[in-house]
C-alpha cells in the first residue's frame, strides 16, 4: 500500500505543478466541466483534480521533449476550484476549464472523447463522474442543434397550448407489420398525436423495417383524414450502419413521414449528428430515445450525469428527448428532472445547485427540445405530469393506452380527454396537481372512456402513492 | 362483466367526425369557460386573435382572420365581444381563439371556442 501511494504521489505531483491553478480566471470561451472525483486513499484533492484536468486535456504520464515545441500553457486544461460534495466525504467536486481550441468545432464526438476518455480509467482515482459541462456560446453556435425545435414542430403539426400525447406500440417485439399498423391506427384515431416504435424494434425477421414503414404510414394517413388532425409515428431508423440508417430515413421521407426516430447513445453521437443534419435538410422531425443512458448516469460516483447527456443531445441534434417522468414506474428526483428539462428547452439557464445545475448555460438562438415523459404512466398521473412538465412535452402512455379495457382508441380518447381537462383547468387558474382527482372525475362524467380508464388503473400499487400525492401536493 | 362499447366516430365523409386540436375532445365550452380562457391569454401577456373556418376546411393551416390580432388588448370583455361578432357574421363556422406569444414567436395557445354546425355531436 505504501509503495502504491508513493507511485501515485510521484505521478500526481507533477500534474499538480502544471494543472492546478486556483487563481485562474475562467474565460467566456472556455469549456468548463465539473467532475465528482473519488480519489484513491492518500491522494490529495488538488493532486487528483490536476490529474483529471491533465489526462482529459494535454497531459500524459511523463514529460516528453515535444511538449517544448508548443505552448502548453495555452492548450492545457486547468483544475481551478475544489468543493465538498454535501453529505459525502468520500468524494469532492473539481472544476476544470478547457480552452475552446482543444476541440473540433461542431463535434460532440470530439468533446466527449476528451472529457470522458482515458481519464475515466485513470489509476489515481477510484471513481469519476462528469456532473455538468458549460458549453460556451462560441462553441454552441458551431453545432447544428435540434433540426427544428419546439416552435417549428408546433407550427408544422398545428398543436398549441398543450403537451402532446404519444404511445409506444406493444408488444414491443413479435407483431407483424400489418397488425402493428392496426395498433398505430387505433391509437391515432382515438386522439393521440404520435405513436412510437419501441427502441428494440429495428428490422427483425418478424417485421422488416420496410414493411413496418409502409403499413404504419397508411395508418397515419387514414387517422389524419378521419380526425382532421396532424399525426405522426416515430419510425425508428436506428440501424447497424450509417448507410442503412440513411436508407431507412430516406424511405420514411418518401412515404411522407413527418417524424423519424433514433437512439443517440447506442447509435452513437456521430450517427446522431449526421441524422440530425439530414432531418434539418429534409424537413423531417427527429425523436430521440436514450437506451443505455442508465449505464452511464445511474451510479452517483461514476459515469456521466444525465444533464450532461441531455446537453450533448441538444448540441448533436434532436427535436424530442426522453427525460424520465418523475411520477411513473421509473421514479426520478423532481428537482433534478426539472433542471435538465430546462437545459433542453430554455434559451438561458442560470446556475442552480438545488436542481443540480453547476454552471450558467447560454444556448443563444439554438432551438429547444421537447421533453418526453414515458414509462408506466396513465390517466391518474396526468395532473402531476402537466404540473411538472408544462406544455412543451410529450406524454407517452404505452400500457396506459393499449391496456384500456375497450382497446387502443378508447385508451387514446381517455388520455386526450384527461389531458385537455387538466390543461383547461390549469388555464382557469386551478391547482391541477392538488385538485387532480376532482378535475378528472368531472371530465369522466362526459367521457365513458376516461371513466373506464380511471376504474382500471386506480388499483395499481405505485399509483396509490401518486394519487395520494395529488391530494396532498 | 359486459361493458357497453363506446365506438369512436371514424368516418371519412362526415365532417362532424373531424377534430380541431386543443380542447376538441372536451364538451363545447360554456360562456363562463370561454371567459376564463380569454383571461388566461391576457394573464400570460399574449396577444389575442380570432379566426374562423368552415368545418369542412378546418384542417387547413390558415383560417380566415377576424380583423387583425388585438395587440396589447387586455380588456376581456372586448375580446369576447369580437369573438361573438365573428360568430354572428359566420354562424356556421368554427371560431378559434388564439394567443400570440411574440417573444417565442409562436402561438401560446389556440382553441375552438364556438363550434361550426357540421359538428353535429355538440350543437
Amino acid at each position: 500500500m505504501a509503495g502504491k501511494m508513493k507511485t501515485y504521489q510521484a505521478g500526481v505531483k507533477a500534474y499538480r505543478e502544471t494543472y492546478w491553478e486556483p487563481d485562474y480566471k475562467t474565460r467566456d470561451t472556455d469549456i468548463l466541466a465539473c467532475f465528482k472525483i473519488t480519489p484513491q486513499s492518500g491522494v490529495a484533492r488538488e493532486e487528483a483534480a490536476a490529474a483529471v484536468a491533465a489526462e482529459s486535456s494535454t497531459g500524459t504520464w511523463t514529460t516528453v521533449w515535444t511538449d517544448l515545441l508548443t505552448d502548453l500553457e495555452h492548450y492545457k486544461g486547468r483544475a481551478y476550484r475544489i468543493e465538498d460534495v454535501p453529505g459525502d466525504d468520500t468524494c469532492f467536486y473539481a472544476f476544470v476549464a478547457y480552452p475552446i481550441d482543444l476541440f473540433e468545432e461542431g463535434s460532440v464526438v470530439n468533446v466527449f472523447t476528451s472529457l470522458v476518455g482515458n481519464v475515466f480509467g485513470f489509476k489515481a482515482i477510484r471513481a469519476l463522474r462528469l456532473e455538468d459541462v458549460r458549453f460556451p456560446l462560441a462553441y454552441v453556435i458551431t453545432c447544428g442543434g435540434p433540426p427544428h425545435g419546439i416552435q417549428v414542430e408546433r407550427d408544422k403539426l398545428n398543436k398549441y397550448g398543450r403537451p402532446l400525447l404519444g404511445c409506444t406500440i406493444k408488444p414491443k417485439l413479435g407483431l407483424s407489420a400489418k397488425n402493428y399498423g392496426r395498433a398505430v391506427y387505433e391509437c391515432l384515431r382515438g386522439g393521440l398525436d404520435f405513436t412510437k416504435d419501441d427502441e428494440n424494434v429495428n428490422s427483425q425477421p418478424f417485421m422488416r423495417w420496410r414493411h413496418r414503414f409502409e403499413f404504419v404510414m397508411e395508418a397515419v394517413r387514414q387517422a389524419e383524414q378521419e380526425t382532421g388532425e396532424r399525426k405522426g409515428h416515430y419510425l425508428n431508423c436506428t440501424a447497424p450502419t450509417p448507410e442503412a440508417m440513411y436508407q431507412r430515413a430516406e424511405y420514411a421521407r418518401q412515404l411522407g413521414a413527418p417524424i423519424i426516430m433514433h437512439d443517440y447513445l447506442t447509435g452513437g453521437f456521430c450517427a446522431n449528428t449526421g441524422l440530425a443534419n439530414w432531418c434539418r435538410e429534409h424537413g423531417v422531425l427527429l425523436h430521440i430515445h436514450r437506451a443505455m443512458h442508465a449505464v452511464l448516469d445511474r451510479n452517483p460516483h461514476h459515469g456521466i450525469h444525465f444533464r450532461v447527456l441531455a446537453k450533448a443531445l441538444r448540441l448533436s441534434g434532436g427535436d424530442h428527448l426522453h427525460t424520465g417522468t418523475v411520477v411513473g414506474k421509473l421514479e426520478g428526483d423532481r428537482a433534478s428532472t426539472l433542471g435538465w428539462i430546462d437545459l433542453l428547452r430554455e434559451k438561458y439557464i442560470g446556475e442552480d445547485r438545488r436542481r443540480g445545475i453547476f454552471f450558467d448555460q447560454d444556448w443563444g438562438t439554438m432551438p429547444g427540445v421537447f421533453a418526453v415523459a414515458s414509462g408506466g404512466i396513465h390517466v391518474w398521473h396526468m395532473p402531476a405530469l402537466l404540473a411538472i412538465f408544462g406544455d412543451d412535452a410529450v406524454f407517452q402512455f404505452g400500457g396506459g393506452t393499449l391496456g384500456h379495457p375497450w382497446g387502443n382508441a378508447a385508451g387514446a380518447t381517455a388520455n386526450r380527454v384527461a389531458l385537455e381537462a387538466c390543461v383547461a383547468a390549469r388555464n382557469e387558474g386551478r391547482a391541477v396537481e392538488k385538485e387532480g382527482k376532482e378535475i378528472l372525475t368531472m371530465a369522466a362524467r362526459s367521457c365513458a372512456e376516461l371513466k373506464a380508464a380511471m376504474d382500471t388503473w386506480k388499483e395499481i400499487k405505485f399509483e396509490f402513492d401518486t394519487v395520494d400525492k395529488l391530494d396532498v401536493a | 362483466m359486459v361493458r357497453e362499447i363506446n365506438d369512436s366516430n371514424s368516418n371519412l365523409t362526415d365532417s362532424s367526425a373531424r377534430r380541431f386540436e386543443t380542447f376538441s375532445y372536451l364538451p363545447a365550452m360554456t360562456t363562463d369557460a370561454i371567459r376564463k380562457q380569454v383571461e388566461y391569454i391576457v394573464r400570460r401577456g399574449w396577444d389575442p386573435a380570432i379566426e374562423h373556418a368552415t368545418p369542412e376546411n378546418a384542417r387547413e393551416r390558415y383560417w380566415c382572420m377576424w380583423k387583425l390580432p388585438m395587440f396589447g388588448e387586455s380588456d376581456v370583455q372586448k375580446i369576447l365581444s369580437e369573438a361573438e361578432a365573428c360568430l354572428r357574421a359566420y354562424p356556421e363556422n368554427h371560431v378559434r381563439l388564439v394567443g400570440y406569444d411574440r417573444y417565442r414567436q409562436t402561438q401560446g395557445t389556440a382553441m375552438v371556442i364556438f363550434r361550426g354546425v357540421a359538428d353535429s355531436r355538440t350543437r
